[in-house]
This record gives C-alpha cells, sequence and structure tokens, in this order.
C-alpha cells in the first residue's frame, strides 16, 4: 500500500535478519520471529540498529526514527528500588520494598518486584517495569523447555548466564533489566539434606566457644533432626570442633562442597552485560543503605529468624533513607523443599513502633538520670568525680 | 553534543509549554511525539467497573475538539481508555480490535479482559525502542463477574488494580482516590463496599475537581458503567475554560 511505504509501516519486521551470533543450541528459537508464532511477532527480541539498511528506500520515518536517541521520549519509565539476597545456612533470603517510582510520581505502592520462576528460584528485579516483566516471562519459558528437554532444573548459575546470553543483543539500548537470581540448587535427595544438616552442625559447632559439652549438645540435636547420623561424622565434628584455627577453612569447605552438589545461590545480571556471583547482593537506589545493615549483621551460621529479622531491618532502613524505596517490604525464604513467601508487611507500623521504643527509652533515660541526682544529693557533698560520671 | 543539551532544554518536564515561551534560541527537531493531554479514570467494584474520560482534545495553547472522548468499548464485558498522543491512540485502538476480531474468528469466543490486557502488554513492548506514546488503562469484568482494572505503562508494564487514573491530571486524582476508595491514611474508619451509585458519584466529583485545576481536563465527562447487563453511558458536562 503506497501509505505504508511512505509511513516506513512494518519496514522493521521485513528487515529482521537472523541473529547468527547466538549459539546454536537456542539458535533456531531465534532465527526468524513468525516461525513458531504466528500473529504475536516477538520482532523485538532483535534491536531495531542490527536491521540491515541496504534495501531500504528513504522514508519519512526511517531518516528520523535512526536518530531518535531514548532521551527524546516524553515519558519517563519507573526506576528506583531497593531490593537484596543472601545465603545462609539454611537457604536464601530474597527481600525487596514494593515502591515503583516514575520521576518524581509513584506510579504503583505494591508492585511486585519478586517472582518466582520455579518451585526454587525466584528473582529479584528491578530496573524498568516493562523491562523485567517481560524478561522474567521470557526466563521463566525458556527455564520450563529446559527443565522438560534435559529432565533437570537449569541451576541457578545456569539461569545467570542464560539470561545474560539473551540480554546481550540489547546491550547499548535502553533496556534496562538488573535481576537477582536466588535459589536453591540441586535435587532435593535425603542424601543432600543430610550433608546439608551435617556442615551446618559443624559450622555451628565451631563457631561457638570450642566447648565439649556444647557440641555434643549440637550433635544430639542434630540426631534428634535426621533418623540416622554416621559415628565418623561425629568423632570428624569433635576432631574440628577442637581445633578453632581450622574455622575459616571450614567456612571454605562448607561452600566448596556446596558448590560440587548442591546449594543455596545467589546470582546478579545486569542487561550491561554484567554477572556476578556471591553471598550478599543489593540491587536499587537503597543498596548502600541495605549493605551497611547486612554486612554488619551477617553470619553463614544464622538462624531463619534470624534472617529474616536481618532482611527485613534492612529494607526498612533502606526504605528510611532512600526516597525511591518505601511501602512494603516482601520477604521470600528458598531452601532445599522449595520458596515460601512472608506475608507483606506495611514499613508504616514499623515506624510508629520504633518512635513508640524511642519514646520510652527516652522516658526511662530520663528516669535514671533523676534517679542518680536524687541519690547524690541524698549522700551530701560527694566527689566531684561521682557527678562528672552523671 | 550541543545538539542534544539544546534539544534536551526544549524537552523538559512541560516541554509543550517551553516551546511557546521565548527562553532564547532554541532549534528544533521534528518530533513524533505531541501531547493532546486529557484524563482517564478506572474503578472496579465487586459486580462492576467504571471507565471515564473527560472530552477535551488539547495541544499546547488550542484546543483541537471539545467532543473527543477516551474511552473506547471493546467487547460487552471490556472498555479502554487512552490518554497521551492522540494519533498513537486511535492506531493502538485499532490494532487492539482487528487482534480482538482475530481472535473471536479463530476461537469462536470473545477475549476475556485478562486475556485482552496480556494481548496489550506485547502488543505495547513490541514497540519498546519507538513507543506508543499512550497511558492505557482497562476496565472490566473477569470471568467470574467481578470488578477488574488493569492500568499499563507506555511499554506495556501492567498489573491489576482496584481503582487507577492516569493522564494529565492522574497525579492530583490518584491521592483521592487511595483516600475514598482505598481508605488509606485514615483511621477509625468503617470500610464499606463500594456501590455503584456511591462510585459513579464519587467519579463525577473527582472529574469536577480535576477540571479546576488541570488545564487540559475539562468540557466534558463521559462514564462507561459495566455490568453484566453490558456497557451503558453517561455524560456530563465540566467547566468549558
Amino acid at each position: 500500500m503506497a501509505l505504508q511505504d511512505v509511513c516506513g509501516f512494518l519496514e522493521t519486521l521485513d528487515d529482521i535478519s537472523p541473529c547468527t551470533y547466538l549459539p546454536n543450541e537456542m539458535g533456531y528459537m531465534w532465527r526468524t520471529p513468525f516461525e513458531f508464532d504466528g500473529d504475536s511477532a516477538f520482532h523485538f527480541l532483535f534491536p531495531p540498529q542490527q536491521c540491515s539498511r541496504k534495501n531500504r528506500a528513504p522514508t519519512l520515518f526511517s531518516s528520523t526514527f535512526s536518530s531518535l536517541s531514548p532521551h527524546q521520549q516524553p515519558f519517563q519509565l519507573s526506576h528506583g528500588t531497593t531490593t537484596l539476597g543472601f545465603i545462609f545456612q539454611d537457604g536464601v533470603i530474597a527481600a525487596a520494598d514494593t515502591r515503583a517510582s516514575c520521576k518524581g510520581l509513584i506510579c504503583c505502592p505494591i508492585s511486585q518486584k519478586i517472582m518466582p520462576i520455579h518451585s526454587h528460584l525466584v528473582v529479584n528485579t528491578s530496573g524498568s517495569g516493562a523491562d523485567c516483566m517481560l524478561w522474567e516471562r521470557i526466563l521463566t519459558r525458556e527455564m520450563r523447555l529446559y527443565q522438560l528437554r534435559h529432565r533437570k532444573r537449569l541451576s541457578v548459575n545456569g539461569a545467570a548466564k542464560l539470561l545474560s546470553m539473551m540480554l546481550h543483543p540489547f546491550k547499548g539500548t535502553d533496556v534496562c533489566v538488573a535481576a537477582t537470581l536466588c535459589g536453591w540448587d540441586g535435587e532435593e535427595t535425603q542424601e543432600t539434606l543430610q550433608s546439608c544438616m551435617e556442615i551446618a552442625d559443624v559450622k555451628e559447632a565451631v563457631e561457638q566457644d570450642s566447648n565439649v559439652s556444647a557440641i555434643s549438645d549440637e550433635s544430639a540435636q542434630g540426631s534428634v533432626k535426621m533418623a540416622s547420623i554416621n559415628e565418623q561424622d561425629e568423632i570428624s565434628k569433635d576432631t574440628q570442633a577442637l581445633n578453632p584455627t581450622v574455622s575459616n577453612q571450614n567456612t571454605k569447605n562448607a561452600l566448596s562442597t556446596f558448590g560440587e552438589r548442591s546449594g543455596p545461590r545467589v546470582c546478579y545480571v545486569c542487561s550491561d552485560g554484567l554477572q556476578l556471583k556471591g553471598e550478599i547482593i543489593s540491587v536499587g537506589s537503597g543498596s548502600p543503605y541495605a549493605y551497611a545493615v547486612l554486612d554488619d549483621g551477617w553470619r553463614w551460621g544464622m538462624t531463619v529468624d534470624e534472617a529474616v529479622a536481618l532482611a527485613r531491618e534492612a529494607v526498612f532502613r533502606a526504605t528510611h533513607w532512600d526516597a525511591y524505596s518505601g511501602n512494603n517490604v516482601d520477604l521470600f525464604h528458598i531452601t532445599a523443599h522449595g520458596w515460601r513467601r512472608r506475608d507483606r508487611e506495611d514499613l508504616k507500623e514499623e515506624y510508629y513502633r520504633e518512635r513508640e521504643r524511642e519514646k520510652k527509652k527516652i522516658k526511662e533515660r530520663e528516669k535514671e538520670r533523676q534517679k542518680r541526682e536524687g541519690d547524690e544529693l541524698v549522700e551530701g557533698e560527694g566527689d566531684i568525680y561521682s557527678v562528672h560520671c552523671g | 553534543g550541543s545538539l542534544m543539551m539544546i534539544s534536551a532544554r526544549a524537552f523538559g518536564d512541560n516541554a509543550q509549554m517551553k516551546e511557546h515561551h521565548y527562553t532564547g534560541p532554541v532549534e528544533h527537531k521534528f518530533s513524533p511525539y505531541a501531547f493532546n493531554g486529557g484524563t482517564v479514570l478506572a474503578v472496579a467494584g465487586e459486580d462492576f467497573a467504571l471507565v471515564a474520560s473527560d472530552t477535551r482534545l488539547s495541544e499546547g495553547y488550542g484546543i483541537h475538539s471539545r467532543d473527543s472522548p477516551k474511552c473506547y468499548k471493546l467487547t460487552d464485558t471490556t472498555v479502554i481508555g487512552c490518554s497521551g498522543f492522540h494519533g498513537d491512540c486511535l492506531t493502538l485502538t485499532k490494532i487492539i480490535e482487528a487482534r480482538l476480531k482475530m481472535y473471536k474468528h479463530s476461537n469462536n469466543k470473545n477475549m476475556t479482559s485478562g486475556a485482552i490486557a496480556a494481548m496489550l502488554s506485547t502488543i505495547l513492548y513490541g514497540k519498546r525502542f519507538f513507543p506508543y506514546y499512550v497511558y492505557n488503562i482497562i476496565g472490566g469484568l473477569d470471568e467470574e463477574g467481578r470488578g477488574a482494572v488493569y492500568s499499563f505503562d507506555p511499554v506495556g508494564s501492567y498489573q491489576r488494580d482496584t481503582y487507577k487514573a492516569g493522564g494529565s491530571a492522574s497525579a492530583m486524582l490518584q491521592p483521592l482516590l487511595d483516600n475514598q476508595i482505598g481508605f488509606k491514611n485514615m483511621e477509625n474508619v468503617e470500610q464499606v463496599p463500594l456501590t455503584l451509585e456511591k462510585a459513579v458519584q464519587l467519579v463525577k466529583d473527582v472529574f469536577i475537581s480535576a477540571a479546576e485545576r488541570d488545564v487540559y481536563t475539562g468540557d466534558a465527562l463521559k462514564i462507561c458503567i459495566i455490568t453484566k447487563e453490558g456497557v451503558r453511558e453517561e455524560i456530563m458536562p465540566l467547566r468549558k475554560d
């Protein structure tokens, strides 16, 4: 149609050439957008700059389109957030606030930033809302296909590599996705659970004061948890406990043992191409504040309650200082059994509770001061020192 | 370089205002977008949904039309409200209507509100690098007959809400709806579920307030009321100045 040619409508669709630099494993999916799905064209999967310009006749739109740079859009997409994820002996904690802001306006005070991908993997998303929503859907689809083809779940590191490869063609465009993949690798066999418990007991034993009675309590508790516990493991626990200098090695051993088979994992993937592995990852405008709280309170041997409290506190402090984070806090806990979600909590109540606590503390301090002054008066002259020490 | 800086200045927050004030020599590039104003609002109730919009179409300091409503009926259970750039609104609604027909012909049933919302998200993201400058809000009934509202950003991020305001006066209306429908930031208040009559009255009051303070909102208000009987329309005049 004449009008279609003048406007260059559908031109970008026709010029899509197959993406040849992606590995062949996935290659066939990306060859042509119309191959697998007739009407809903996934032509957005190919960024516009890749289109071949050889055969294109100059049209009204193409000359302006190529020179349109992202920041000429008259609207802003949503950014600004605090999300965090960390691993510890009993799994992974993923936490995030729920505010989606758009320059100065809060577009949505109750957005969900942590999305489950499958039973043992959740993803914390931050960046542009539409990009995160869509890439999370694409990742879920690819992981499900992998699981159907290979009869096992893709590991967290594998999922991170997959997402990174899928985002790579869009490096340089204004797709903005910063995702933290939090999950538990490996099959949940009895053996895996046992080994996790054993390593957990070793860690707890080493970190306490090397007291034989305490250790025997731990191992007694351990035997209550599990049906069978090897004598050999008990002996090894005792010898390790008696050598507190070996504690650092044990930390590394614990993590590397997890690295072999299974265990908690947290990975960061960014649309710039950055991919990070670690123990604690926090993303967003509120992440410096969250890191401060997390670095202070994180230990490998935390209990679940301690870890949940730490994550909650980190998000709470970040929402207090950062203008672009706030409203509620979402919390997920992933173990070998799968993910569990804690009820969404409104932080407004927490602020009021904290204010009440502060008020009470001030009152108590006031009372103590008065009591001390009262005592000094009764004593008579008293020392100069006691007055100064007050 | 300097070209980018100059054009960034012309595209400030109120780009449409700066172009008409004399701020020194400014170089203009052709912009494929324009801002045509207008406000859209949607509310979901227990067994109904409302989509309301004003009918003013403006650009810069002028008014193109006083009778250009922004609600479009899609099916018997779904209405969409689009505000932003009118050219993109028209094309987008044409594309949605075509896709609805295609679905009806291949699946022999109408699309549900949730399905329309999911489809619109992929249509919008399809133009991620040259977006439709449209703020969409879909209001309708879900499969169980309960009211549903889906709000979108220009590139397709969406979620289901109970109420949402979009368009030029959205920043003024959204807090008022948070308070009156969501009962937010109120203490010791009895949370009665919203009836249809109360919702319609609330929408009328809210648009009257918006017309007072937003220059791009006014002329008339059109409310589409979606119940299981179908879609009913009500029109009410607003300030014309």
